[in-house]
């Protein structure tokens, strides 16, 4: 019963396999666990699609072609023709936050993306990566996005610190977007579905039915509405992706 | 002056009613010119999106102070 109601038992990383290599602990966790899941779901879904192909698809082939022009799509419409290179990353990026948070939904299931170590690495890589491209493709002329054009010297004095902080806070805020989604999500689920034990509780049978009757339609509400933000924040994921590399592809503004 | 630390993350949540004013608004400004203008909203459906990102990542910013406060202090 006390496993039941707690709610931030689900997101504790246990260990399945101890690791030890050179006084780091690398041990394979049940995070990882779900993470190599997720990654063989999407490898397998996509090499069974794409294992028969025909010039008129066949229904699972449609499907992998849908997901895949759905994110091309998003990468066409922000970042036009030199965004072409990005679309494997940014599909990457979302079929593995995707498939991760669907997994996450299953009871009992570990959701990989409610932990700040895993999405805060992949923000810092997104936003290191467009540092990298930047750098690589302007130069030193990366930095003119601090300085916008058109804007009068006196103004520049404090537009420019602005520009600069918000730039910095951006791995942060893209990080923290995904993770406490997920977290705070999963949470109010588990409040939620702790109050039938609680009425159960205090009330007895008669708790019970009122808890099955009165919350049990709450919760399939919210799972539904959590479904909706798996799929939401997945997309956010990519189409931030996509809005920041278009600082270091696009004209500069 | 223990406990005050609980009373910063109840503050922190008022992060929650500036984001909500705020993603409300973006929803109600692109409903009202997707009904003024249905066949140019499906263009902006992105920009919506990136705008609710943004405003709901202020909101965040809160809940993450609380969690320092709570956990971190």
């Amino acid at each position: 019963m006390r496993i039941a109601t707690d709610p931030m038992h689900q997101f504790q990383v246990s260990k399945l396999l101890d690791l030890n290599v050179g006084g780091y602990d690398i041990s394979f966790t049940n995070s990882a666990l779900f993470m190599v899941i997720g990654v063989l779901l999407v490898i397998g879904f996509l090499a069974f699609a794409t294992s028969k192909m025909g010039t008129v698809p066949n229904r699972v082939q449609s499907l992998a072609e849908i997901w895949y022009s759905f994110i091309a799509g998003i990468v066409k419409d922000v970042n036009h023709a030199p965004g072409k290179p990005f679309i494997p990353l940014v599909f990457s990026l979302f079929s593995f936050i995707f498939i991760a948070n669907m997994l996450g939904m299953f009871p009992y299931w570990f959701t990989t993306t409610s932990h700040i170590a895993v999405t805060g690495f992949m923000a810092i890589f997104t936003i290191g990566l467009v540092i990298v491209v930047g750098l690589m493709k302007k130069g030193l002329g990366f930095f003119k996005i601090f300085v916008p054009s058109g804007v009068p010297f006196v103004l520049l004095l404090i537009v420019t610190p602005i520009e600069i902080i918000s730039f910095l806070s951006r791995p942060i805020s893209l990080g923290m977007r995904l993770f406490a989604n997920m977290l705070g999500g999963h949470v109010a689920l588990k409040v939620f579905a702790g109050f039938i034990p609680s009425l159960a509780l205090a009330l007895g049978g008669l708790g019970m039915l009122m808890g099955g009757l009165l919350v049990m339609p709450l919760i399939v509400g919210v799972t539904a509405l959590e479904f909706l933000v798996s799929f939401l924040q997945a997309y956010v994921f990519a189409m931030l992706t996509c809005v920041y590399l278009n600082d270091a592809l696009g004209e500069a503004h | 002056m223990e406990g005050l630390n609980y009373v910063g993350a109840g503050l922190a949540c008022l992060a929650m009613l500036g984001a909500a004013i705020g993603v409300g608004n973006i929803f109600a400004s692109y409903l009202d010119g997707a009904m003024r203008n249905p066949s140019a909203a499906p263009q902006q459906f992105g920009n919506l999106i990136f705008g609710f990102a943004v405003t709901e990542a202020l909101g965040i910013f809160g809940f993450a102070i609380a969690l320092i406060l709570i956990f971190a202090v």
